[in-house]
């Protein structure tokens, strides 16, 4: 008789409903923590992506140096980058957050590049034109034309985060992975809370995904219209 | 721009003194040692082959590319004593691609440079909507995005928005070579009417000498290189080109372009073979032999009814019996000796009948276009 079979045998459900719900103050507080570190996350990420992506849009030999570099981060493991930093700043939220946003760099950069590449030539030329100084063109033409392609780059990044969040549980954070951490310590017999945390993160993750679906349609309703009329 | 409002006495609105210009890793000059007016009110055409740096020439004008020598003056102010964008605030712009902004609706695209301007909202509501109508749109469009458009909507959003603010100045980079030449055609004749009443100084840049004959009060040709080959009016550059290189440029059918610059209602139209519908069939034949044509055409009072063989008409008494053949080439006197010779040809047809509204002006005959060919 395996294993299996011995926990089918057994009286109690393979998910223990009762004890989610027992627990749900504790899973509330566990979401929220979940939802910060991913925003805290993405956001630092996006900021730093902006800046690098428009150093590269004005030096566009720096291109290569600064993808090339956000390659790199991509690559170090989530474990030895939180390894290198405590001893820095602790068991924090910054320890979780550095190497979190440093995942998004590679993404954003480029989506944000591609995005401010694609405008239009004739575009930039008849607003440069009528009279915009170069801020105002960036700010109110350039990004807002960019959008569907950054926040493309956006929802994958928030996705991605949103998963790495859990291996934070390992620095006494992770939101939801804390969950996933404590089951797996506790005992092979009492799946819920693996289950609970995986579960959750994944329906953080596709909540987050279609709420910036959401804001791209309502910033971007130029996007979708097409041409119905000709001469 | 106050500035350049203020100053509008001034008699060349644009003026170019001893201007050349070098890109950078170019041996070749794009332009070299120009000096060149444009008055004030007036439409000049820039036209020349590919790389005789007419558009580099265009936007020095609103500082999008800078001179490596020389001096540009706007309404009297040397263009390097403004801010750029205050400059081309106060210059309307036009690009072939015309440029719309994608994420803006019509009206908002229109609204551009007063918004820069910051003016109040309700007096870009009533701008953009004199605009809208100055331009030939319609109303339900002003909501649109620029995707939603055709090609000759978008290049009208692109005039409307260039004289959004007023400006004394418009420059046009090839502003219907994007359209098919119906459009076109339109276009140019919408533009040559908006400047009737709004008297802006222009300069457009084109590669079409045809575009430049018809709407240019001067033509510039421009050399490889930025060269001055010729600046005179349509009319001087066709009957006196400067060099071999302008009548090669002109082409073959100089002559025939000539004629686009003559309109029917400056010549003398001869009333040709005509009787009224209640003269006889006598006075009838007696006028086809001194013209010496089997036909005539029949007058009821001011109106031209149509024409008639000899053979249509009875042996004697009146002619109202006849039913009156249909005229194919029928135009306005404001048509040009070149649409006349277009509708004969074209119809197979010794005349033209020239109307003015409803009133018959005469009739012209190919002898006579001939005779105005060698003038």
């Amino acid at each position: 008789m395996n294993l299996d079979a011995a926990l089918l045998g057994q009286s109690t459900p393979l998910i223990r409903w009762d004890w989610i719900w027992d627990h749900r103050d504790d899973v509330l507080d566990r979401l929220l923590e979940h939802l910060e570190l991913t925003v805290l996350s993405v956001g630092l990420g996006l900021a730093v992506s902006l800046v690098l992506a428009l150093i590269a849009l004005r030096l566009p030999r720096t291109y290569g140096v600064i993808s090339g570099l956000s390659g790199i981060l991509y690559t170090i493991p989530s474990l030895a980058a939180f390894a290198f930093l405590v001893p820095v700043f602790g068991f924090s939220t910054t320890t979780a957050v550095v190497p979190l946003a440093s995942y998004t760099l590679l993404i954003l950069v480029r989506s944000i590049v591609e995005g401010l590449r694609a405008v239009p030539a004739e575009v930039l030329e008849s607003a440069d034109g009528m009279g915009y100084t170069r801020g105002r063109r960036l700010w109110t033409v350039e990004l807002p034309i960019a959008m569907p392609v950054i926040i493309g780059g956006l929802r994958v990044a928030t996705v991605t985060v949103v998963g790495l969040v859990t291996v934070t549980a390992l620095i006494g954070l992770g939101g939801l992975g804390f969950f996933i951490l404590n089951g797996l310590r506790r005992s092979i017999l009492f799946p819920t809370e693996v289950f609970l945390g995986t579960v959750a993160a994944i329906a953080l993750a596709a909540v987050l995904d279609v709420l910036l679906l959401g804001v791209e349609r309502l910033l971007t309703p130029w996007a979708r219209r097409q041409a119905r009329q000709v001469d | 721009m106050t500035e350049l409002v203020a100053a509008l006495d001034v008699d060349a609105m644009i003026s170019l003194e001893h201007v050349s210009k070098k890109f950078s890793g170019n041996i070749a000059p794009a332009v070299t040692d120009l000096t060149l007016d444009v008055p004030q009110g007036e439409i000049v055409v820039l036209v020349g082959p590919s790389g005789c740096g007419k558009t580099t020439i265009l936007k020095m004008i609103n500082r999008l590319i800078e001179p490596s020598a020389g001096t540009i003056t706007v309404a009297g102010h040397d263009i390097r004593d403004l801010r750029p964008a205050d400059l081309r605030r106060g210059i309307g712009y036009v690009i072939q691609q015309v440029g719309l902004l994608p994420h803006r609706t019509i009206a908002a695209n229109i609204a551009t440079v007063p918004r820069l301007l910051g003016w109040d909202n309700a007096r870009i509501r009533g701008r953009v909507d004199e605009l809208i109508e100055l331009v030939g749109l319609d109303d339900d469009m002003r909501d649109r995005y620029p995707s939603e458009l055709s090609g000759g909507q978008r290049q009208r959003v692109g005039v409307a928005r260039a004289l959004a603010a007023d400006p004394p100045v418009l420059l046009m980079d090839e502003p219907f070579g994007a359209v098919d030449p119906i459009v076109r055609g339109r276009l140019q004749q919408e533009l040559l009417k908006i400047q009737q009443t709004l008297h802006k100084t222009i300069v457009i840049v084109t590669h079409d000498i045809d575009e430049a004959i018809l709407l240019g009060d001067r033509i510039a040709i421009l050399e490889i290189g930025g060269r001055l080959a010729q600046y005179a009016t349509p009319a001087e550059i066709l009957a006196n080109p400067a060099s071999d290189f302008v009548a090669d440029f002109l082409g073959e059918e100089r002559g025939l372009k000539r004629l686009s610059l003559i309109e029917l209602r400056m010549l003398d139209i001869p009333p040709g073979p005509v009787v009224e519908r209640t003269d006889t069939a006598a006075t009838a034949r007696r006028t086809m032999s001194d013209h010496r044509t089997d036909w005539v055409g029949i007058l009821d009072g001011r109106r031209l009814l149509g024409w008639a063989w000899e053979r249509d008409l009875p042996v004697s008494g009146p002619i109202d019996g006849v039913s009156p053949r249909e005229f194919r080439a029928t135009l306005p006197s404001t048509a040009t000796l070149r649409q006349a010779v277009d509708a004969v040809v074209r119809d197979h047809n010794q005349v033209a009948v020239v109307i003015d509204g409803d009133r018959y002006v005469g009739m012209l005959f190919v002898d006579q276009i001939a005779q105005e060919l060698q003038r």
